[in-house]
């Protein structure tokens, strides 16, 4: 370690907390918006995340057969990776099937997490509405949207999936209370 | 390896009973086996000293042992072809001492190693910071750094045992995916400070460069914001990439999967991103249906490593060992039951005890050649005790599938044989 770095660790550590705003030029660079646009892809429950754009549970069928089912299943069923429909009611039963119809909270990681993932061997390479189709698609397989509906950017955060309420926060860090009385 | 001196000389015949000597040496000390052979052997059956192989750029370890991880998929999915793999665990019945060889650390990996070249890797810190910042390795590598030994636990580890127990299953099939390494990194403190973190931001979303981009909200609480670093090295070099290389978010105590792998985005906020990991998959679906979120803390745990599962032991002295391991702190003693858990002694532990870092525990015994159990239970700092299978099923039910911290049962038959068991 050469001494600039010593001196570096000696002046951090008399700060105490190891911050050390002083020294902020020494360590990487700014991130511009552009460049943080590009990696910025998480999907928040209120919708927050979402790009502009939609897709029907039409579309979905095609771009699920093209890019999901040899892995999910023609219906999101029987296929050699995870379940993606049906399962409702199971949950408390001694062979429980968690698929995103009977297990998943939030309708908006479905399309975060399509996005960010899949399909497998090029995560991120489907067009924001064929991952919106899809989106839309997984659900009506589930009874959650209809045949012949469609999902967007406003509409995805609306829609309350099943099992919404089939959490149980653990006291230590529940986001309800977790910070709340400081 | 074919260096001259590996083989054995020719002139003496004696060495076939040396590699038999230092092969059952091998299974007898890791596997509590009883070496009958080696007794019989005189010195003058030593091979002759000689010169050994040429010095090497690094050490490989020797060809008369085998020790290895194992690939697995699922509870009960066993054997498996290497795609179709989620794990690899950890040989703990052939491993001494506290800190895991860096090649036999646990891996679980969401979407296969990606091979990055560390110098086209950046760790973006964004969200609610005064300066949104990108880092490369060299610039963390310049920074303030902490080195800690600290174990990591897959959420799954033991979870072969919730519905039944395989009587064929090892110490490695059931608690191969925990692992405790001595860490190097940046601490979270120092980069949140860089960043300029806004006060309403209590949660940080930590995602990692693999295909799967794993992401996780972590709760900024004292604890976290003290103990997490971004970790470079890992037993004094560089991480591997299965382990993470060049970065990744070591966070000491809490679940596996909190500690992303080839981290390079830390985005601040006001609340959770209730991403597949924190909802679908790292929750625990309890008996009545509802599933436990936010369990982010790994348990109070220990488990007996040497006799286990598939040993065969003598009657006569043997000396129990194993490991215990808390996310709340420092293991403050561990006991053991070698009557099915009705009479429990304390047993040694080995120095050092760490907090948040597996520990190894000893004890002696004289079997006395009836069938029996044998089991441990850890207790912590906090007062946190292990808990027996019945109560903790009682508990979580069955379907938990991860956080399976119950007492490990090992039954021993009158011939020595060591099987996995419920309780």
């Amino acid at each position: 370690m050469s001494s600039h770095d010593n001196r570096l660790v000696a002046a951090a550590l008399t700060l105490g907390l190891l911050a050390a705003p002083a020294f902020a030029s020494d360590f990487g660079r700014p991130a511009t918006p552009a460049e943080i646009k590009l990696w910025d892809i998480d999907v928040a429950p209120d919708g927050k995340g979402l790009p502009v754009g939609g897709g029907t549970v039409a579309q979905g069928k095609q771009v699920f057969a093209d890019n999901c089912a040899a892995c999910h299943g023609d219906n999101g069923q029987g296929g050699i990776k995870d379940r993606l429909a049906g399962g409702q009611g199971t949950l408390a039963s001694g062979a429980p099937v968690k698929t995103v119809g009977s297990f998943w909270p939030y309708a908006t990681t479905l399309y975060d997490y399509i996005h960010r993932a899949m399909p497998y061997p090029t995560p991120g390479s489907l067009s924001t509405d064929d991952t919106y189709a899809v989106t839309a698609y997984i659900l009506s397989l589930n009874g959650i949207v209809p045949p012949d509906g469609k999902v967007d950017k406003d509409s995805l955060p609306k829609i309350k999936m099943p099992n919404r309420d089939g959490f149980i926060p653990e006291p230590e860090f529940d986001p309800a209370k977790l910070f709340r009385k400081k | 390896m074919t260096s001259k001196s590996q083989i054995e000389s020719p002139q003496r015949p004696a060495s076939v009973s040396r590699r038999g000597f230092v092969g059952g040496l091998s299974a007898g000390v890791l596997g509590a086996v009883a070496t009958e052979a080696a007794a019989a052997q005189t010195l003058a059956d030593v091979p002759d000293r000689g010169p050994g192989a040429d010095l090497g750029a690094h050490s490989e370890r020797s060809r008369f042992v085998k020790i290895d991880r194992i690939p697995e998929a699922g509870p009960g999915k066993r054997n498996v072809d290497p795609n179709d793999a989620i794990n690899s665990k950890t040989p703990h019945q052939k491993l001494v001492g506290n800190i895991t060889p860096t090649d036999l650390h646990y891996e679980r990996s969401h979407s296969g190693v990606p091979d990055i070249d560390p110098a086209q890797h950046r760790l973006l810190i964004h969200g609610l910071v005064q300066k949104p910042l990108v880092f490369s390795v060299d610039d963390l590598k310049r920074m303030p750094s902490v080195t800690r030994v600290v174990f990591i636990e897959c959420t799954g580890n033991g979870w072969e045992n919730w519905k039944k127990a395989d009587p064929d299953l090892t110490v490695q099939n059931t608690h191969g995916l925990v692992s405790t390494n001595e860490w190097t990194g940046v601490p979270l403190k120092f980069l949140i400070g860089l960043a300029g973190k806004e006060k309403n931001s209590n949660w940080m979303l930590a995602e990692g460069g693999d295909g799967a981009g794993v992401d996780r909200s972590i709760p900024l609480t004292d604890e976290i914001v003290n103990e997490a670093f971004v970790a470079y090295g890992q037993n004094g070099e560089p991480l591997r990439p299965a382990h993470g290389f060049p970065m990744r978010l070591v966070m000491p105590g809490f679940e596996g999967n909190l500690n992303i792998k080839w981290l390079r985005r830390l985005k601040f906020g006001t609340e959770p991103w209730m991403t597949r990991w924190e909802t679908a998959r790292y929750t625990q679906l309890l008996a009545n249906g509802k599933a436990r979120q936010f369990q982010l803390r790994m348990e109070t745990n220990s488990v007996i490593t040497q006799p286990s599962g598939t040993m065969q032991i003598q009657p006569g002295y043997n000396r129990i060992s194993g490991l215990a391991w808390s996310g709340h702190g420092k293991i403050a003693k561990v006991e053991i039951s070698t009557d099915g858990a009705n009479i429990w002694k304390q047993a040694q532990l080995n120095q050092p005890v760490l907090s948040k870092a597996q520990v190894r525990f000893q004890m002696d015994w004289v079997w006395d050649g009836k069938p029996t159990r044998i089991v441990s239970r850890a207790t912590d700092e906090q007062g946190n005790v292990q808990p027996d299978r019945q109560s903790f099923i009682a508990a979580m039910g069955s379907n938990a599938l991860f956080h399976y911290n119950a007492q490990q049962t090992w039954s021993i038959d009158e011939a020595g044989r060591v099987r996995n068991v419920l309780a």
